[in-house]
């Protein structure tokens, strides 16, 4: 089992995609980089794959017979999320409510439910040198993330190692992201904003028992003390990237930082070894 | 037609209609026969992430009410209501007791259709 690196940071716009895109490609082996940021995928306008294989994600939403629905409201009843009601009348469902437990199909005692797909999202695998892209991407409409990302992971390879392009925040989707990784790279930027998220991202992590480092992006005068907080709390300072315009240029282009720009290609190769040097693989699922 | 129920932030006919279906404060089911008011509370579908309209629509079925006058309905409650039998009317009168009159008066048109797309 290879190694999974979660990048992720609380604060959204650190340079999480950043880090994520110029590591996988300084990684020094092929690699694979899992865009987990499902409701906005955007490493691809990066690697420019052309070539996308792609497949959909479904998920099982429940059908009614109205022949046999007698209109018990049983299914009603179990549903949390009114995915499924009915008000003495044939049940009727909204499948874009349904979280797809499939309660209602199980509880329904005539069996007039059946359950169907219905795509919540769509994974896309590319290749661009050394990188192996595997992109999630929510339907428009549809709220439910964790089983997108999921679907991200499970496309993973076993044997390669992965790097997983979190969405930012602390909530389910980054959870499903970082879960069974093992090892969390947070990157954050020395603003209230940037050290505040931080904090909420470290305890995060720490509640799911998984080791972490810090980048620090757009790194200058830290009036925030975020590297006091960094020491105070154990956290490995494993690479800061400086203020620099040149890097946002680039970024703006859509190109790398670590090919447009050499001195920081050789930033990047060095956290790879520093990464590979402390992680080793858990076992965890992909 | 003997219940119908008014979509308000407030407790008898001389409070306001609220424009909204899915998270209004509160339901006021005036019973025509017997010339009585009843108010519940909406609480549970305004603290729901999503779904409210079904949820209140859920809620003013179970309350027995044939009709619902209120400001908009979209599409999810509207299909709720019309399956559980439920009439709506939209209403942009700026009281319930404005709203009763119209009612009665035949001067709204039931609806046969939402209104409104969702989270309007």
């Amino acid at each position: 089992m290879a190694i999974r690196i979660a990048v992720a940071s609380g604060k959204g716009g650190t340079g999480k995609t950043t880090v994520s895109l110029n590591l996988a490609a300084r990684f020094g082996e092929p690699v694979q980089l899992a865009d987990c940021d499902v409701e906005e995928p955007n490493d691809n306008l990066f690697l420019k794959c052309e070539h996308l294989a792609s497949s959909e994600v479904v998920m099982l939403t429940p059908q009614v017979n109205k022949d046999l629905c007698t209109g018990c409201g049983a299914c009603g009843e179990i549903c949390q999320f009114r995915g499924i009601i009915s008000l003495g009348s044939k049940a009727i469902v909204f499948p874009e409510l349904c979280h797809g437990c499939g309660g209602c199909f199980r509880v329904c005692p005539t069996g007039a439910i059946s359950e169907t797909p219905h795509q919540i999202g769509k994974i896309s695998i590319g290749q661009s040198g050394n990188i192996r892209l595997v992109e999630g991407r929510l339907e428009v409409g549809v709220s439910l993330v964790p089983p997108v990302i999921r679907a991200v992971r499970e496309q993973l390879l076993e044997d390669m190692p992965a790097i997983l392009d979190a969405p930012p925040g602390t909530s389910c989707p980054v959870v499903a992201t970082l879960r069974d990784c093992d090892y969390v790279l947070m990157v954050t930027d020395p603003t209230p904003f940037g050290l505040h998220d931080l904090k909420l991202a470290v305890a995060m992590v720490r509640e799911l028992g998984l080791p972490c480092g810090v980048v620090v992006n757009r790194a200058g005068d830290d009036r925030v003390g975020l590297y006091r907080f960094c020491e105070e709390q154990n956290l490995p300072v494993l690479l800061s990237i400086p203020d620099d315009r040149l890097i946002a240029e680039v970024v703006s282009r859509g190109g790398l930082v670590a090919d447009a720009l050499p001195e920081y290609g050789l930033m990047f190769s060095e956290l790879s070894e520093k990464l590979k040097k402390r992680v080793r693989p858990t076992g965890g699922k992909p | 037609m003997n219940k119908i129920a008014f979509t308000t932030s407030g407790h008898d006919l001389k409070a306001e209609l609220d424009p909204r279906f899915g998270r209004a404060q509160f339901f006021l089911v005036y019973d025509l026969q017997q010339n009585s008011i009843q108010i519940i509370d909406n609480k549970q579908s305004r603290s729901a992430a999503q779904g409210a309209g079904i949820q209140a629509a859920e809620i003013v079925a179970r309350a027995g009410v044939d009709a619902l006058v209120t400001g908009h309905c979209g599409p999810k409650a509207f299909r709720a209501l019309s399956a559980a039998g439920v009439a709506v009317y939209n209403c942009d009168a700026m009281k319930i007791e404005e709203a009763l009159e119209a009612l009665k008066s035949g001067s709204l048109q039931r609806a046969s259709s939402a209104d409104v797309e969702g989270h309007w």
